[in-house]
């Protein structure tokens, strides 16, 4: 067979040119590193309730979840089961951004804040006057960023505290907003997107702090959780999630895992070498925030590269729970739910607090819906796992967690580290998506029970050799998804029973449900569907009430407040993330044997991209 | 065994070693072969290296995402020189209502040390010969 005869000599071109870039490449690694130690500012904070009590409002969405619990739940209920058939929409406002539209926006008093993918506009809306736009923040940006961002532009939204909307930015610029102007109080520059560092998640401000996580799981990062004051932008501490223990702010013998303190060097030894230093453990996820015991909790994504075979050791501490001092950022608890993971099953998803009665004891309760299919109940005063059962039936790639060392037990024929390199492991579930992806769940404390957005997808997973080059993807595998098999529906929402471990009902999806929930006291819950549809289903049977086809498929969470008496309902609708990259085209399996059924099932047959939030109420 | 290109006379083919001819010559251009569904090793690693740095915009086989054209369809257009001139030296198109960046990959090794292998791929994917999901090797 003749190749392209031309191949060799620009192949010849192309590695001198590369091996420059290498050697460039590793001295910024190295000078970077050096200055990197983490900063441990600690003292008291000064309290800022402002926050606290507002949480507490129903009428206004202070936060991205809702409350610091994460609960996405609200005591309002003039929309309820009786009348949410009547609901339709009242007002819609176009973003003028096409890219993926996750997270969701913000009221506090009358104003509405959101924020847009790339190029992270912030709008700030008069409820009083219609939805006028009172201010619009138009970041400059480098678009290059774009380029290493894993999954589309998203941006998960904006945090509200002290008279300032915080902003994270792609390009991991953190930006202080006057909420009153729009202008730029301070900015502070939190990551090099040139090394894969960007950001997407929704910042978080706990008492006089705002944190804010690192993206870039699949670019070799070092993951990490940042806070800085508030008042001007000063760096108050910084968690990496893998390093020496002076980086991941843990004290061996007070900093426990299961009951144990973890040693010194509890992240190193899992470890060869110095690959920690792009050991990944990225930040995306949604933070919460205990204030009666001053710890913020929130997970950790994928071990650098997907290849496992590449990377011996547990790799701590990638998809770990962590439970941090809100003023110092040391570790109280940790638990690594995937140790070695060995299918990109990130550990960011929401950590929702809740206290309820676990197997008969009030608990004060951590729940989480981990990407890897199992749903753990912990205690999240010292990280003791309580339940770990699965919250989606087609979970294989492990029978079940074990109550005493916390560890799954992965079945070998789903095992991409005992296939080796090169090795095509078929039939994983769930696919690297996760049973559930950072979509966030919702918990009302009136029924006790989590309502919880699931994927329905599985996988084939071929992992080979990478190498690391700053900057570009090191991700080391091949990977296939389609639904399990017999199967058509490619996401249920759900019913879950934190203290059974039990589903209790679900709700059957065309595809995975990439939106996060809402529960409220009207006794509805409310989600979005990627096809487009906002629905309203009945809390205690999963029975659908209300739907409406917004213009574009749903990834972004649903909120509620009061406005003038009435109860609204408020969606970002904008198809786009990893589900648009996943999906827009169809499955690979679909095509396989369900041939029209496939077909029929590409995403981009049912929307297409474009932002719009719409806002609904019943009269 | 499906032969895209046709062969060259091994004469032909020292005089063009010689030369350095333009790699726009579509006769020149990589080729791939599928065999009873069975894949070449270079296409393979096309699939592969695909995986590696293109999959998370173009999506799963080249078939395009919700913001990143379908390469099985571009490739019906693009010849390789087009290709490998996009790839190389990414492409931009930021505008008020739109904000695509392809970077540029001149400088990946993963991707400009294997750009004949992921057009070969993408152009039995484009020339329907290669279904949808991981192509066979001959060692499977």
């Amino acid at each position: 067979m003749i190749r392209n005869v031309c191949g060799p000599k620009s192949r010849m071109d192309q590695r001198g040119i590369n091996v420059a870039r290498f050697r460039t490449s590793l001295l910024g690694c190295s000078i970077l590193l050096g200055l990197g130690s983490a900063v441990v500012l600690g003292g008291p904070a000064a309290a800022n309730d402002e926050l606290t009590k507002l949480q507490g409002d129903a009428n206004q969405w202070v936060m991205p979840a809702g409350n610091y619990a994460n609960q996405r739940y609200s005591a309002l209920d003039k929309i309820t089961a009786d009348n949410v058939g009547k609901m339709h929409p009242v007002w819609s406002f176009s973003t003028g951004v096409l890219r993926g539209h996750e997270g969701g926006p913000l009221v506090i008093g009358n104003v509405m804040y959101l924020s847009t993918p790339f190029p992270n506009n912030v709008f700030a809306l008069d409820l009083n006057d219609n939805g006028k736009i009172l201010w619009k923040y138009e970041p400059h940006q480098d678009p290059a960023v774009i380029a290493v961002m894993c999954c589309d532009t998203v941006n998960r939204g904006v945090s509200y505290a002290d008279g300032k909307i915080f902003l994270s930015q792609a390009d991991a610029t953190l930006v202080a907003l006057d909420a009153k102007t729009g202008k730029e109080v301070w900015s502070v520059k939190n990551g090099d997107p040139a090394k894969g560092e960007t950001m997407t998640s929704a910042p978080v401000v706990v008492k006089d702090k705002v944190l804010v996580g690192i993206s870039g799981g699949e670019f070799g990062v070092q993951g990490r959780m940042t806070a800085y004051n508030i008042k001007d932008g000063k760096l108050a501490w910084k968690a990496y999630s893998v390093g020496p223990d002076d980086q991941i702010l843990f004290d061996p013998q007070k900093t426990m895992s299961l009951g144990h303190p973890v040693g010194a060097n509890s992240s190193l030894s899992t470890w060869q070498g110095e690959q920690w230093k792009n050991g990944g453990g990225s930040v995306w996820g949604w933070t919460a925030y205990d204030p009666a015991l001053n710890l913020v909790y929130y997970g950790s994504g994928n071990p650098g590269t997907w290849n496992p075979a590449q990377r011996p050791g547990d790799n701590k501490w990638s998809m770990t729970v962590f439970a941090r001092d809100a003023d110092t950022g040391v570790a109280k608890w940790v638990y690594q739910m995937t140790p070695h993971d060995e299918w990109d099953y990130d550990g960011v998803n929401e950590m929702i607090l809740a206290d309820i009665n676990v197997k008969g004891k009030p608990v004060k309760a951590l729940v989480h819906f981990d990407r890897n299919g199992f749903a753990y109940t912990l205690d999240r005063t010292n990280g003791d796992l309580l339940v770990a059962e699965k919250y989606d039936p087609a979970v294989n790639w492990a029978s079940h967690v074990d109550p005493e060392t916390g560890r799954p037990d992965v079945q070998k024929q789903y095992s991409t580290q005992a296939g080796g390199e090169d090795h095509n492991v078929k039939g994983i579930c769930p696919a690297a998506l996760g049973s559930k992806d950072q979509q966030p769940a919702s918990f009302s404390p009136k029924t006790g029970v989590f309502y919880v957005p699931t994927n329905h997808v599985c996988m084939d997973y071929e992992p080979f050799k990478v190498s690391y080059t700053a900057g570009q993807p090191f991700v080391g595998a091949t990977l296939s998804m389609f639904p399990p098999q017999g199967q058509q529906n490619l996401g249920n929402f759900i019913a879950w029973d934190a203290s059974q471990g039990k589903i209790l009902w679900s709700d059957p999806e065309t595809f995975s449900v990439w939106s996060g929930a809402l529960a409220t006291a009207g006794n509805v819950v409310f989600y979005g569907t990627l096809d487009g549809y906002l629905k309203a289903v009945d809390m205690k049977t999963g029975k659908e009430l209300y739907k409406y086809k917004t213009p574009s498929g749903i990834i972004g969470n649903i909120n509620t407040y009061m406005h003038d008496g009435h109860q609204y309902i408020a969606v970002l609708s904008g198809v786009g993330g990893w589900a648009g990259i996943g999906m827009a085209a169809g499955l690979a399996g679909d095509t396989e044997g369900l041939g029209a059924v496939g077909a029929y099932k590409q995403l981009s047959n049912y929307t297409q991209l474009g932002g719009v939030l719409s806002v609904f109420s019943v009269d | 065994m499906i032969r895209i290109a046709p062969v060259i006379p091994a004469m032909v083919l020292a005089g063009s070693l010689l030369t350095m001819p333009d790699c726009a010559q579509a006769q020149n251009d990589p080729v791939y072969s599928v065999q009873n569904g069975i894949v070449d090793q270079h296409t393979f690693n096309g699939y592969r290296r695909y995986g590696e740095s293109c999959h998370r915009c173009h999506g799963p086989d080249g078939s395009g995402s919700s913001y990143a054209p379908s390469l099985v369809d571009s490739l019906k257009n693009l010849n390789y020189e087009q290709f490998a001139q996009v790839v190389i030296n990414g492409r931009q198109n930021v505008t008020t209502s739109s904000n695509n960046v392809m970077p540029s990959f001149g400088l990946t090794p993963d991707v400009a040390l294997y750009l004949d292998d992921i057009y070969g791929y993408l152009k039995a994917r484009s020339d329907g010969k290669l279904e949808r999901g991981r192509p066979k090797r001959a060692d499977d």
